[in-house]
């Protein structure tokens, strides 16, 4: 076989005369007959190649390059998508060029942009970039272009940190701080006076382990754990009320500070409401699989334990109604706009922090309401209204009525706004999910067990 | 204290500055210099000129310098390689650092720098790196492996790391096993022949061990590599199936979709009457209905790739409809994909739901949201028979808003509706026509003169309607008046009395006054129709139309397996096999589903199901070989009139050996040759035996082979080469390739040692076996090779597309030619569509993409010119005679899975022919004009 030629072979080839085309003298220049690819090297790249981070007034203001440098005009197609979108939330997160692709997500105002040369799965560098956002988040409280330019030389690090040859290397919050110290003010003060780093230099424990996302000797004066309930309900409710589309979107955040290697087993009193979950990786599957329990080593600090979905329309309660007649009267340049929400299906608990939000058709003006609870605002360039109600209580029921003022001339608005509902309900998990206990193994000292339960709306809309 | 202090200084001298800065003797200065010239970088200022300096601060204790360090060297070392060497001998004492940190730090820093010079360096470090005692260490270097092989890829075979990095596989820590898979199947892909990753059933196990414990990002490469894997039977896959789904449950989305994509492939293998094949399909519905509650970008592509496997396996989701109902503030390009995996799902069951929410879409505000629900809603009606009806009332519905492009998307889809039931729906002709001065795009308009049209003797005032259109005749865009034009012309066969004065105006208005050919040829068509035989005219242009069906806009079976074998891949979201966007993709290898065992229902299967039928045919063939030996003697050399052309083919070689003629002669001729692998045994064999021959090359007979070869041509001439002479030419037989070689030593001494490799080229084409030369080849001697190819080579696009650059070695030098190769060689023997299918196909390629060549000076008929091209593999699938002219539509498929679909027009008094070719991918179409007028004119 050619590829593999006898040791006497590589003289002879290396005589061979240069010149020739580009690959042929590339072959040449190696010392066999070593396929070509090596000749077309700049193609051969792969994985994220390079990352732009661009905030909505479209400078570049951050860039990273994994492999060569890559010309920021690679961006001007980017640039291009995003004007045609015209709202930044439609820019396609897939795009390519005549020889990249770039891959984008849109995250607090600010897009992160990669630069692809080949076939990759374009989840796999979704998912790492909403990491790498998760990341500075965490790292400096917010993901904004002030915090990352005031941290610019950690979040170069951090991203090598993460990426290596476009393998993630380690993405895991408890293994970079070890590796990259967080910035605080203190540890800034001290390091200008000590003159000592913020690189941490030894090797992270947990990184190699069997349980990567744990590191060793964690040590708590109080040891506690504690267990969010989250639950946002995304529903889809028509004119006449009825329920087109609704289900869970349920979580479980965790704030665990234990001391040690805790192996802890959580158990719900209703485990089969949940048959699509997706799990943390510290989750043992097969403990889950058998007897529905949540047994795992927790790694320390903040973590999403589980996510889950729970979908079947009788299992999923819609704790509020909205009585609504919004209309607009033919050749005339008003109408009439009459909202009002009451609580449904609660389980006898409180519905709070409701916000009502209405993008109205262009042809609005103007409106003039009253609301017998809380207080609106009406954009008129946006032409969003927002009602902020507050609490509802089911003894006065809150109400925005009053008239809506057209542009003259202009033709009956065609569309219907459809109305987004935000609510949060306390000490309630809507699902009826409940956690049943909570067991601690492999260690000796008795924590501090907390769980929270709260339903939120989450794209909760009303058509009319 | 924020680092934004660093972008500060903009004054003329910060170079300089910074260089002073970096040369300080204070560590805390340098240290802050180098974090200036860092932040400089990450706005992309050019700071490489400073390279010196800060490699200068490379020896240093202190962590943090030295990691600022690495990554500036990271970034420029390429453009600075002289002083990239000064950073040498750092790295390679970092390689021996206490700390595995530093060691790791510095293997991977140094595996970064893309230098030449830095590789032989990195040999040893890397090596013993490679066994370090910490997994941390190692897996940082199985990852510089990958890099090195990147650089430099005979000195990583040289070297044994490729061993090293099999070795890894086997680690005792998941992580490095991980990043061990990544670097092979990374460096598997640049060597798709190579067998690096060898997957067996023991490496299997191993990787499948390795996946419950690793990170989620080496899950998702061992995966992928698992997804490569072909199990030996369905109990196999089951039990590989049945590890992988607990990876469904995994919060990382890109974990889970590679998962499916496993899952996807094996369960092809398993059968359907198995229960584990129900749990299995019941195990995939939820987690990608999960991934749906993600971010809108990760919910993009999951919905691209739903839209596959709702194809591919519409049952996994049935049941779950209302999770792509479009939610208000869903982005544009996730409510667009929704809407159309929406359609895919419609079925009777669910179609009221289906259609009150597309209603409820129809009133939306994006405008392109909009048209595509409205589209929608024509899809369902022909989609679900039971509710065309509601469709239709529906779209009326709509039509009343006014709203202007909601009435003519609707109208555009209701002439579809008429299409699919026709004489059904025509009461609403009326409601259509009350709206024909608001229609003002060519579509809509086009439409609309079709409904009227169409249904001529049903709208009383049909005549005045249509001439109202013709007013504005030039301005209209080709598509609405080649509309008109037949609009009219049905017309007046409909209703000849009235509307004679009109049909003038419109043919003189399409042949005279008309600039555009498509428009004068349809014009004079209808125009020698009606003034001399008005009854066919009457039964070409009123003649019944095919229904239309819902599959237009399905992703072909063939490509749709292709596909699901990329699920979660670039190509899934583009809907395209990688080699379609061939820059870039490297050494792509044609993936297909696996075929599924023990089970009886294979016809399932599209790819088993010809080569057995072909195989099952061959015996029939041979006997029957008996009688045409005595026709042999009787047969000219001419092309053959009738007839399967390969038997003639066969008949011609037979003819040749049996009469004793040499076969030089013919082969340099015009005619069919022997099939490749044949001929230089037949060569080489006493010609007693020509009846032995005769059976050999019948075997390839029943295989559908016999595809013209051209004559051989000198590609490298032996003043060019130290006297090696080659000439050659390419073959296709029995759906292999060949290269068939004459090497001519004209040279005064011995060759030996020959060799020969080819360059990445457009189509993978690649050697499939060492080029044997048995004995050296003494002065003026040559010898006749038959060099089988295959094309699972390294792809790259070359211009022209057909260009092959070939390198041959032997004991004196390396000699390089190119040379273009016909690209019937690469027509497929599986390469012919089914009839609905190519209707489908040819509307559902864009009219962008046709393009039109002639063929002249060729005097076949239409059946003569069917049989020979069928022997080089393209099919023909149709054959109509339109007004004298015979039009034989036709497929071909390339080795790559592209099809091409053509039209061609036989005049029977004009020797050119009229070639249309439409591919989705219309740079191939100019090549295979080339192979057809080979093919035809020899």
């Amino acid at each position: 076989m050619l590829s593999q030629p006898t040791a006497a072979d590589p003289v002879a080839f290396r005589a061979a005369q240069p010149g020739a085309e580009a690959w042929v003298s590339a072959l040449c220049s190696h010392p066999t007959w070593s396929p070509v690819q090596n000749a077309l090297k700049g193609i051969a790249e792969k994985m994220i190649h390079s990352l732009f981070l661009i905030n909505c007034s479209g400078d570049i203001f951050l860039e990273k390059h994994w492999k060569s440098v890559v010309s920021q005009s690679v961006c001007d197609y980017f640039f291009e998508a995003q004007e045609k979108a015209i709202d930044v939330e439609n820019v396609p997160p897939v795009i390519s060029t005549p020889h990249h692709y770039l891959i984008s997500i849109y995250r607090d105002k600010i897009f992160f942009v990669s630069v692809i040369q080949t076939e990759v799965p374009p989840l796999f560098v979704i998912e790492f970039l909403h990491r790498v956002a998760d990341t500075f988040q965490d790292y400096f409280g917010e993901c904004s272009e002030t915090a990352i330019k005031d941290n610019v030389v950690i979040v170069y690090e951090l991203l090598e940190e993460m990426l290596d040859n476009g393998f993630p290397l380690a993405t895991e919050s408890n293994i970079l701080k070890e590796l990259i110290k967080p910035p605080t003010i203190l540890r800034s003060v001290v390091n200008s006076i000590t003159g000592s780093s913020n690189v941490g230099d030894t090797l992270p424990t947990g990184q190699l382990s069997n349980i990567p996302w744990r590191r060793a000797g964690v040590k708590y004066t109080n040891n506690e754990a504690y267990f969010d309930v989250i639950e946002e309900i995304d529903a889809i409710i028509d004119k006449s009320g009825s329920t087109v589309f609704a289900e869970i979107q349920g979580v479980i955040d965790s704030c665990i500070k234990l001391s040690g290697m805790p192996d802890l087993s959580l158990s719900f009193m209703n485990p089969r409401l949940l048959d699509d979950v997706s799990f943390h990786p510290c989750i043992r599957f097969k403990r889950w699989e058998s007897e529905r329990v949540l047994s795992f080593i927790p790694p320390d600090g903040n973590f999403r334990l589980i996510s889950y979905r729970v979908s079947s329309q009788n299992l999923v309660a819609i704790p509020v109604y909205v009585k609504h007649l919004i209309s607009f009267k033919e050749n005339s340049s008003s109408g009439r706009f009459d909202v009002t929400i009451g609580p449904k299906q609660n389980m006898g608990k409180t519905v709070e922090g409701v916000v009502m939000t209405v993008h109205m058709p262009k042809a609005v003006l103007n409106m003039n309401l009253t609301a017998t609870q809380g207080s609106y605002t009406f954009d008129p360039v946006t032409k969003v209204l927002a009602w902020d109600v507050g609490k509802i209580t089911p003894q006065k029921l809150p109400n925005l009525k009053g008239i809506v003022n057209l542009q003259s001339g202009a033709p009956k608005p065609e569309e219907n706004p459809s109305l987004n509902i935000q609510f949060k309900i306390q000490q309630l998990a809507i699902s009826g999910l409940k956690v049943n206990r909570l067991d601690m193994y492999g260690e000796k000292y008795k924590p501090f067990k907390g769980v929270k339960y709260i339903t939120k709306a989450g794209k909760f809309q009303v058509r009319t | 204290m924020t680092d934004s202090k660093y972008f500060t200084t903009t004054k003329k001298g910060e170079i300089f500055e910074l260089k002073a800065e970096l040369n300080s003797d204070k560590k805390e200065k340098k240290k802050e210099a180098v974090k200036k010239v860092i932040a400089s970088m990450t706005v992309g200022k050019d700071v490489s000129a400073l390279f010196p300096d800060v490699v200068n601060c490379m020896q240093t204790d202190n962590l943090e310098l030295k990691k600022l360090v690495y990554l500036y060297l990271m970034n420029y070392a390429k453009s600075q390689p002289d002083m990239a060497i000064m950073a040498v001998n750092t790295f390679v004492k970092d390689c021996e650092d206490p700390n595995p940190l530093i060691r790791a730090l510095a293997v991977r820093t140094m595996g970064c720098i893309r230098v030449d010079k830095i590789t032989e360096y990195l040999c040893e470090p890397l090596r013993k790196c490679l066994k370090d005692e910490d997994p941390y260490v190692r897996k940082t270097a199985a990852v510089c492996v990958a890099k090195l092989h990147d650089i430099n890829a005979q000195l990583v075979e040289d070297q044994g790391f490729l061993d090293t990095l099999k070795d890894l596989i086997s680690d005792s820590n998941p992580m490095v096993v991980a990043n061990a898979v990544a670097a092979l199947s990374e460096i598997a892909e640049s060597h798709p022949s190579s067998n690096l990753l060898d997957l067996n059933p023991q490496s299997i196990n191993k990787l499948l061990t390795a996946l419950n414990e690793c990170t989620e990002w080496g899950q998702i490469f061992i995966l992928d590599c698992l997804a490569n894997y072909m199990p030996k039977d369905d109990r196999e896959a089951q039990s590989i199936c049945e590890r992988v789904t607990p990876r469904l449950s995994h919060a990382n989305s890109a974990v889970v979709l590679s998962a499916v994509k496993v899952l996807m492939k094996f369960m092809e293998m398993l059968s359907k009457d198995l229960d584990y094949y129900g749990t299995l399909l019941k195990k995939l519905a939820p987690p990608l209905v999960t991934l749906l509650s993600a971010e809108p970008e990760l919910q993009y592509v999951a919905l691209r790739n739903i839209n596959l496997i709702v194809q591919k396996r519409p049952e996994i989701l049935k049941h779950e409809m209302k999770v792509f109902f479009v939610k208000y503030n869903d982005p544009i390009y996730v409510k667009l994909e929704k809407l159309d995996i929406m359609i895919r799902l419609a079925s009777q069951a669910n179609i009221a739901q289906v259609l009150a929410e597309l209603k409820e879409y129809a009133t939306e505000v994006d405008v392109d949201f909009v048209r595509k629900a409205v589209r929608a809603i024509g899809r369902c009606a022909i989609k679900v028979e039971q509710s065309a009806e509601r469709c239709v009332s529906t779209l009326l519905d709509l039509i009343q808003t006014k709203v202007n492009y909601v009435v003519q998307e609707a109208i555009v889809v209701i002439k579809d509706i008429f299409r699919k039931y026709p004489n059904k729906y025509e009461s609403v002709i009326a409601t259509l026509c009350e709206n024909l001065d608001s229609l003002d795009e060519p579509e809509a308009r086009a439409a609309m003169i079709w409904i009227v049209g169409e249904y001529a003797e049903r709208i009383d005032n049909a005549d005045e309607l249509l001439e109202s259109f013709l007013e504005g005749f030039h301005d209209e865009s080709t598509q609405v008046q080649l509309q008109l034009l037949t609009a009219i012309v049905k017309l007046f066969l409909k209703k000849p009395t009235e509307t004679q004065e009109l049909v003038q105006q419109v043919l003189s208005l399409a042949t005279q006054d008309s600039d555009n050919p498509d428009l004068r040829d349809r014009g004079y068509i209808y125009w020698r129709l009606l003034s001399t035989d008005p009854v066919a005219a009457k039964e070409v242009v009123l003649a019944e139309k095919p229904l239309i069906s819902e599959e237009t806009d399905l992703i072909e079976p063939t490509l749709l397996d292709e596909l699901i074998c990329y699920i979660g891949t670039l190509a899934s979201v583009y809907h395209k096999p990688p080699s379609a966007f061939v820059e870039g993709s490297r050494g792509v290898v044609h993936k297909s589903l696996p075929p599924r065992t023990g089970s009886s229902e294979s016809a399932e299967s599209p790819d088993a199901a010809p080569s057995a039928g072909q195989a099952a045919e061959q015996p029939a063939v041979i006997p029957a070989q008996g009688d045409l030996l005595g026709d042999l003697l009787n047969l000219d050399l001419g092309p053959p009139v009738s007839g399967p052309p390969l038997a003639a083919s066969s008949v011609q070689m037979g003819a040749v050996d049996l009469l004793g003629g040499g076969l030089d002669s013919l082969m340099g001729g015009s005619g069919f040759t022997a099939p490749g692998p044949a001929a230089p045994a037949a060569m080489g064999a006493p010609l007693g035996s020509g009846l032995g021959d005769l059976f050999d090359l019948t075997g390839g007979v029943g295989t559908l082979s016999g595809s013209y070869v051209a004559p051989k041509t000198v590609w490298l001439p032996a003043m060019k080469a130290k006297g090696l002479e080659i000439s050659g030419t390419f073959s296709r037989q029995v759906g292999s390739i060949c290269m068939d070689l004459v090497l001519t030593n004209k040279a005064l001494q011995v060759m030996s040692d020959f060799a020969i490799q080819f360059n990445r080229n457009s189509f993978g084409l690649a050697p499939a076996a060492p080029l044997q030369v048995h004995a050296p080849l003494a002065p003026n001697q040559s010898v006749e090779i038959s060099l089988p190819l295959n094309t699972v080579g390294s792809v790259m696009k070359m211009d022209p597309l057909n260009n092959l650059q070939v390198a041959v070695k032997n004991n004196i030098d390396v000699f390089y030619f190119s040379t273009l190769y016909p690209l019937h060689i690469l027509f497929v023997e599986d390469g012919k569509m089914e009839r609905q299918m190519f209707l489908a196909t040819w509307k559902d390629i864009p009219n962008e993409n046709e393009a039109q060549f002639q063929i002249k000076d060729c005097s076949l008929n239409a059946d003569a010119v069917s049989s020979k091209l069928q022997g080089s593999n393209i099919f023909t699938i149709a054959k109509r005679n339109v007004e004298g002219q015979d039009m034989l539509y036709q497929s071909l498929k390339l080795t790559n899975g592209i099809w091409v679909l053509a039209e061609l027009r036989i005049q029977p008094s004009n020797p050119s022919f009229t070639l249309s070719l439409k591919c989705r991918a219309p740079e191939v179409s100019q090549y295979v004009y080339q192979a057809y007028d080979a093919i035809l004119k020899n």
